[in-house]
């Protein structure tokens, strides 16, 4: 069992009072908040072993160095990769998603190759591929979902069948719905095709355990920032053969190994995808944020986050006029999924809509009464075109969040959809 | 101060001039204009239609769905025009509009209140066969 007070104690946005109300952030879909282990990490690191990486002989050279490529090992650790060189460190998950897009696309798509996406993706997972039907003629699939999120994994074979997809680029975890497609048989039925597969993990590396090796991804993009983590850095997962037979991303220092006035030949992985000074502070930030995540187990983890879901579901579904999109919106299979464990595909966040209730104003006056939820189309457009909705309230949850706070987050969307319908 | 104020409430449950849904074209069409905003970070959409007569407005029809700060304000705004000389409605500025909300707006619902003065802007510039503007001279570079 997690013992939720100890953990809030150890983020001190928690103490943090909003309009003289508590905080009760319900928004970790879009980024967690950070507990103390990662701020002082990150303050230590600034205080004590701050200057640049790989370069100078000083201590503090080799400090800072030790943080980074230590945190390359964290990573590496953390995802069971077969080499800590296949971690690339990048800005964020969108950054790590264009890098393959830019590097890998333009050296292997030619016009007329495919790339599948599913109908779940998040834009940051859609529009790198749409820049490359623009620039080289590639094709864009997509695998469409029913009005649970499932994905129609028979529209993948067909475009397999087709013969041209060369990448099924899918996420781990919706950003609105929280499910989970089956990535295992996607990856495989993609590789039967002699398709790559890319795994958007942005969502899912919070909330469960990621193995890629037992994946058999061939690149895996999360970002820092959603896994308790800082901001400012991602992470791309390759497999060495790819990432070597990969063409440089940005060119600058550090990804050389020799520059002359007409020439420069790259340095190894994974320095070659690593131009400029990378976010050190940030690298070490999320080591530390891996090492606190890891004190408790996945289990424990998924089981407090499965109730909390399961309460939210119950707070909602009590809201006249509330419908939860996807898995949620037929409560028999919900009821049932979430009592004998809410399976395996939803995990992280509800997304609903309210009758003649406006995302935007819910979520202004939840707002006020220091409720955190987010509103809008969650960079997701495609879905929501396809659910029919503009718009939806996001609810999402991390290991931080008690039952308590969402039963008070129910009762206030049921108070404000009250005070916006006439 | 909530700003869900009774006239928000009252325009945003009870829209003036909202006309569902508006006449499909979309082209200058003699002396009448229809143009279509969005307010790209929720995916609101806002269509204005103008009739122009002797340089004023002579009626203003609009359609769309939104929060209630992005309805109640182009509700109130499309009172505020009947009658206006095309020169008198460019020259309606954001502040005027938070005005006639009467709330205090701010910067996360920009948008949300500037969506419909945004459209007229661009109504009349099309009218004018000018090319449209971008947000930050509706609302300031602050969005």
């Amino acid at each position: 069992m997690l013992d939720t007070a100890s953990i809030r104690r150890q983020f001190p946005i928690f103490s943090r009072k909003i309009g003289g109300r508590p905080l009760i952030y319900l928004d970790s879909a879009a980024t967690s908040q950070k507990p103390l282990a990662v701020l002082d990490r990150m303050r230590k690191f600034y205080e004590e072993d701050n200057a640049n990486v790989h370069r100078g002989m000083h201590e503090l050279a080799e400090r800072s160095t030790a943080a980074y490529e230590g945190a390359r090992t964290a990573v590496h650790e953390f995802l069971n990769t077969r080499y800590p060189e296949e971690i690339i460190f990048t800005g964020n998950c969108t950054e790590a998603v264009n890098l393959v897009a830019r590097s890998w696309g333009r050296a292997h798509l030619r016009e007329g190759d495919a790339v599948v996406l599913s109908a779940l993706e998040h834009h940051s997972n859609v529009v790198p591929w749409l820049q490359l039907k623009e620039e080289l003629g590639v094709e864009v699939k997509w695998i469409d979902c029913d009005d649970h999120g499932r994905l129609r994994i028979d529209m993948l074979d067909a475009f397999l069948r087709e013969g041209n997809v060369k990448l099924v680029s899918v996420t781990a975890q919706s950003n609105v719905l929280g499910v989970r497609p089956p990535l295992g048989d996607i990856i495989a039925t993609a590789h039967a095709h002699r398709a790559l597969a890319l795994v958007d993990a942005a969502q899912s590396v919070s909330h469960h355990p990621t193995d890629v090796q037992a994946l058999d991804c061939d690149f895996l993009a999360f970002s820092g920032h959603k896994l308790y983590g800082p901001s400012g850095i991602g992470v791309l997962y390759g497999k060495r053969e790819h990432l070597e037979s990969m063409p440089p991303f940005l060119g600058g220092g550090m990804m050389i190994r020799e520059v002359y006035r007409d020439r420069f030949t790259p340095a190894d992985i994974p320095q070659k995808f690593e131009a400029g000074t990378p976010p050190i502070a940030e690298a070490a930030g999320l080591a530390a944020a891996i090492r606190w995540l890891g004190q408790f187990s996945w289990e424990n983890v998924e089981n407090y986050e499965r109730a909390l879901l399961r309460s939210a579901w119950e707070a909602l579904s009590s809201v006249n006029g509330l419908t939860v999109l996807g898995p949620g919106s037929s409560s028999p299979r919900l009821c049932s999924g979430l009592s004998d464990g809410m399976d395996s595909d939803v995990s992280g966040c509800l997304s609903f809509v309210v009758t003649g209730v406006h995302p935007h104003d819910l979520t202004e006056i939840l707002g006020c009464r220091g409720i955190c939820l987010r509103a809008g189309h969650h960079c997701a457009q495609p879905l929501h075109r396809q659910l029919g909705v503009t718009a939806s309230t996001r609810l999402s949850v991390g290991i931080y969040n008690t039952v308590e706070e969402i039963k008070l987050a129910g009762q206030a969307i049921a108070d404000a959809a009250g005070a916006l319908r006439p | 101060m909530n700003i869900y104020a009774e006239n928000i409430l009252d325009h945003y449950w009870h829209p003036r001039n909202k006309t569902h849904p508006l006449p499909a074209e979309n082209i200058k069409d003699g002396g009448r204009v229809t143009h279509e905003e969005i307010n790209e970070s929720c995916g609101d959409s806002l269509a204005i239609r103008l009739t122009i007569s002797a340089g004023r407005i002579a009626s203003i029809q609009w359609d769309g769905s939104g929060c209630a700060i992005s309805q109640a304000a182009i509700s109130m705004l499309s009172e505020e025009l009947a009658g206006k000389s095309i020169a008198d409605a460019e020259s309606i500025k954001k502040d005027d509009v938070y005005s006639l909300l009467g709330v205090p707006i701010g910067p996360r619902r920009v948008k949300c209140a500037l969506l419909g003065l945004h459209a007229l802007k661009n109504a009349i510039k099309k009218f004018k066969g000018e090319p449209p503007t971008g947000w930050n001279d509706t609302a300031g570079s602050s969005v």
